[in-house]
């Protein structure tokens, strides 16, 4: 049996109406030991940001594990509720729906997903930790990565990327889905830099739609 | 053809989701001029799917209360318009229903405007609808919201440019390869023809797709007019191996 597939359609200009969610931003509640904080702009081809885009992300835990039945080593202990200690980030205001939709951080665990739409400077910022390295299906490593999907307005589907850390250097050089991107400067588009000033858990990952210093896209 | 070839004890193992071709819009479709400065020029790299892919984030019932899935619900009264319920299953390409998986909604009020203050359309608020609707699917992959028909609104992308009534879903499926975000459209809308997102879609049928039907089945005598949309999502390889491409 084989259905065919529904189609994507843009997001729109009003994805703030039912997308945003008040903790989307965390991965993990802000003040968690071992938090670090990305952020960046979402640009388009003449450089302009881009306030109206949703940005997602989706990675493994600090330890590599993914709480998922799909994946084959099964879950690991960072997912469990009240792994990870701090303080939650609240409820927030819920918005047009139930206070407690959208929220996840409930139980105190890794959630593993964040979202946050962009600002009118086209910033987004999403809490979380570093995720772990990821064995490749065939042998060898992923290095730590967060897989990225991008929604906008004049975006007809997704577009995906990844978020890989400038200081795995190791693991980065023996990345599989790195090393399949040259030149160096393509592949440059994937690192995130640390912030200037801003201490070692922080970084920054623009993301370029178009123009000469645009990000790699993935067909996943 | 890959030929099967068992893996080495110990190696993962990680059927890959079908890679769709031929269904989604090209990002790069001028007659939408929003996407003239956004979509990506470059062709995409092809990635392997490894375990970020093929997993997901399982957003669990405890986040969706049953009111979150009506959208006529939210304001001190009735919102106005055409009370409508939209019902359906969310499939895989494989016709596996997708269940407990989390579906967003958001859509303009009857008069084709937009809550939350971005939208400058000249047309009237609602105080009684905000638009924004969410619920789980069942076992079975069954969703069910109830709300109001959306109107259809001008934009400024050609000249008397007009939106076909629509209400934006978003899906998350079960991996990180399903996510999907997309939009369903009422039948008989003469507002397609001259639509450039919903012409995204290349292939005719593919739009036809993104079409509810009536049903008067679902229709419920003296409250709400019926609609049905099944939407359909990736679906897994049973294999490790990377697969044909899906056709249509």
């Amino acid at each position: 049996m084989s259905l065919p597939l529904t189609p994507s359609q843009t997001v729109g200009p009003f994805l703030a109406i039912g997308l945003p969610w008040p903790d989307g931003p965390f991965v993990v509640p802000e003040g968690t030991p071992g938090a670090i904080t990305i952020t960046g702009r979402v640009l388009d081809g003449a450089g302009e940001p881009v306030p109206d885009a949703l940005v997602e992300t989706w990675q493994a835990a600090p330890d590599g594990s993914f709480a998922h039945p799909d994946d084959p080593r099964g879950p690991g202990p960072a997912w469990r509720p009240g792994a990870t200690a701090g303080t939650g980030p609240g409820a927030g205001a819920a918005g047009d729906l139930g206070a407690s939709v959208g929220g996840g951080l409930e139980a105190g665990g890794f959630r593993g997903f964040g979202r946050c739409p962009t600002g009118r400077d086209g910033r987004y910022r999403i809490v979380t930790q570093r995720p772990g390295p990821l064995p490749w299906p065939g042998g060898g490593a992923e290095a730590p990565h967060l897989d990225v999907s991008v929604f906008a307005r004049g975006l007809l589907d997704r577009v995906v990327t990844r978020i890989y850390f400038p200081d795995e250097h190791a693991a980065n050089a023996a990345d599989p889905v790195l090393a399949a991107i040259t030149p160096d400067d393509r592949r440059a588009t994937l690192l995130a830099v640390a912030e200037p000033g801003a201490g070692p858990a922080a970084f920054r990952f623009d993301i370029r739609l178009q123009g000469g210093r645009e990000t790699v896209f993935f067909d996943v | 053809m890959t030929t099967d070839v068992p893996a080495p004890p110990g190696e993962l193992i990680l059927p890959p989701y079908r890679r769709p071709a031929g269904v989604h819009p090209p990002l790069d479709s001028p007659g939408y001029r929003s996407s003239l400065l956004r979509a990506p020029k470059r062709p995409p790299v092809l990635l392997r799917q490894g375990l970020t892919e093929v997993t997901g984030p399982l957003l669990g019932a405890e986040r969706v209360t049953a009111a979150d899935a009506d959208l006529t619900a939210r304001g001190g009264g009735e919102p106005i318009g055409e009370r409508i319920i939209l019902t359906g299953r969310v499939l895989d390409s494989g016709g596996r229903p997708v269940p407990d998986t989390l579906i967003e909604i958001w859509q303009a009020n009857a008069a084709g405007r937009y809550s939350g203050g971005l939208d400058d359309h000249d047309a009237p608020l609602d105080p009684n609808f905000g638009g924004a609707g969410r619920c789980m699917t069942d076992s079975e992959g069954r969703y069910r919201f109830i709300t109001i028909k959306p109107g259809a609104y001008p934009w400024k992308n050609h000249r008397n440019a007009w939106r076909p009534a629509h209400v934006h879903f978003s899906l998350f499926g079960r991996a990180f390869a399903q996510r999907l975000v997309t939009q369903m459209y009422f039948p008989g809308d003469p507002l397609f023809a001259q639509d450039p997102i919903y012409n995204s879609v290349l292939d005719p049928r593919a739009r036809e797709r993104m079409i509810a039907r009536f049903d008067l089945g679902i229709t419920q005598p003296e409250w709400a007019l019926g609609y049905q949309w099944d939407i359909v999502l990736r679906g897994r390889e049973a294999t490790a191996f990377e697969p044909e491409e899906e056709r249509r």
